[in-house]
């Protein structure tokens, strides 16, 4: 079970609050933890990243056990702390706009 | 009693606005989808419950809401705005090739008919149709198609597909405009169109009178007399009588032909209203008085209309889309400022009240004239 905790306007979009349990099938990437909250939550289709090219939107990070891990490749496992569900995979809002 | 429902989109949120048909007292409902851009809220004509919701953001890009119960609920539909094919390029603001890319909605139109039919204008410019309600989307890629399209250059706001009228008689008839490519018609349900630019004149282009270039911001409709357009374009107000085919000038006595929105009045229609703003580089009322120009002659002859607005100190922009009329009689004209306020006329424009103050910048304004 992976821990997920999206940034409020997600939350509030998914109509979750708090963290969400998903279980991915295989590794725990970021492509298939990712995947995997997208079929839970179709709503959230598009908002991290792009339909058609699943490139990540510009002002989208991940982070994991405190650590930005945003440009490492997609396909590389998620540290093991995230993939037992103790530590959380977050999505977050950058910070942009001034 | 009849009644009014305002659908007001702001840059932080979307606000229901409702009154009895005196429209003298309203309640203020919001925001929904706080902290969103809501671009434009509509509903269908045939099913006034069934409202279309534009929301976005730069983080997390673009969201369609639909409501069955006229915006008590609300449920995220598809957003998937794949242009077709291989999207190629149109022009860039220093002329060269730009890929299409979609950014957002900024006009969402739905059907005369079928309130599970709604088009969607969206920015980089393309026209988009949905017949299941908003879960899919498929572009008419023929506009964009059009010979002239990779020539198309954005406006300062971006290239952005805003107006969408649909004639009332025939729906395989419809008109779009585009900043800053112009007016397009189609006359067989999307699959071709054809620029209708004849009579615009834009000082800003090397030739004046080219078929496409030209920054058109917002065309009004009275159903009644479809083939009637009136024009608010970057400078000057234009009348069409021939459907588009040609276009007169009739800015005649406005302080200045510079604007964003018009509309037309729903009973009578050679009434028609702009709000003139300075210029060009000054988005702001001349003199600091905001006023609401009417003509009832369809054009040339303007009068202000000031009971009730701020005559000093204003500098708001009302936007292209922040303004409309309901179908009651007397006819109501409403219009929302980018300093949040929503101002309504219950007497066609002889005199306003400001319904709300102090929403967030109002980006759109739909009104729904209820049973």
């Amino acid at each position: 079970m992976i821990r997920v905790v999206l940034p409020q306007h997600l939350r509030t979009l998914a109509r979750v609050d708090g963290e969400i349990d998903i279980t991915v099938a295989g590794p725990a990437t970021q492509r298939t933890v990712l995947d995997a909250l997208e079929t839970s939550y179709p709503m959230l289709r598009g908002t991290i990243r792009d339909h058609g090219t699943a490139k990540r939107r510009d002002f989208i990070r991940f982070f994991a056990c405190g650590q930005d891990i945003t440009l490492e490749p997609i396909d590389d496992p998620l540290p093991e702390e995230v993939a037992s569900g103790k530590e959380v995979f977050r999505v977050v809002g950058a910070m942009a706009g001034g | 009693m009849s009644g009014v429902r305002l659908l007001v989109g702001t840059r932080k949120g979307g606000f229901v606005l409702t009154s009895d048909g005196k429209r003298d007292d309203w309640k203020v409902e919001g925001p929904l989808f706080a902290g969103w851009e809501i671009f434009h809220m509509k509903g269908s004509p045939v099913d006034q419950d069934r409202l279309y919701a534009s929301q976005s953001t730069g983080w997390h890009g673009q969201v369609v809401q639909r409501s069955d119960d006229g915006g008590k609920n609300w449920e995220p539909v598809g957003n998937e705005f794949a242009y077709e094919g291989v999207p190629g390029t149109h022009q860039w603001y220093d002329g060269t090739q730009h890929p299409w890319e979609f950014a957002r909605i900024w006009h969402l139109e739905p059907s005369l008919n079928d309130p599970d039919t709604v088009y969607a204008g969206v920015e980089d410019a393309a026209l988009f149709r949905s017949v299941d309600g908003g879960h899919t989307w498929q572009e008419l890629a023929g506009l964009r198609g059009h010979k002239t399209g990779e020539h198309w250059q954005p406006g300062a706001g971006g290239l952005c597909l805003h107006t969408i009228l649909i004639h009332p008689d025939d729906p395989q008839r419809i008109v779009v405009a585009i900043s800053a490519a112009g007016t397009f018609r189609t006359d067989d349900g999307g699959e071709t169109w054809q620029p209708i630019n004849r009579g615009l004149r834009s000082r800003e282009l090397p030739d004046e009178e080219r078929e496409v270039g030209h920054c058109v911001h917002r065309i009004a409709m009275n159903t009644s007399r479809p083939d009637t357009l009136f024009m608010q374009k970057h400078w000057h107000v234009m009348r069409s009588d021939d459907g588009g085919d040609s276009w007169q000038k009739v800015s005649g006595n406005l302080p200045s032909d510079f604007g964003f929105p018009i509309t037309v009045h729903p009973h009578e229609p050679e009434t028609v209203y702009v709000v003139p703003i300075e210029s060009d580089s000054e988005h702001v009322p001349p003199e600091g008085k905001l006023r609401v120009y009417r003509s009832k002659e369809g054009g040339n002859e303007w009068e202000a209309l000031t009971k009730g607005l701020p005559q000093e100190h204003c500098y708001v922009n009302v936007l292209r889309d922040a303004m409309d009329v309901d179908d009651l009689d007397p006819g109501g004209v409403y219009f929302g400022t980018t300093g949040g306020q929503v101002y309504g006329s219950p007497n066609g424009g002889d005199s306003w009240t400001a319904i709300v103050r102090d929403l967030p910048a109002v980006l759109s304004v739909e009104a729904q004239t209820l049973p």
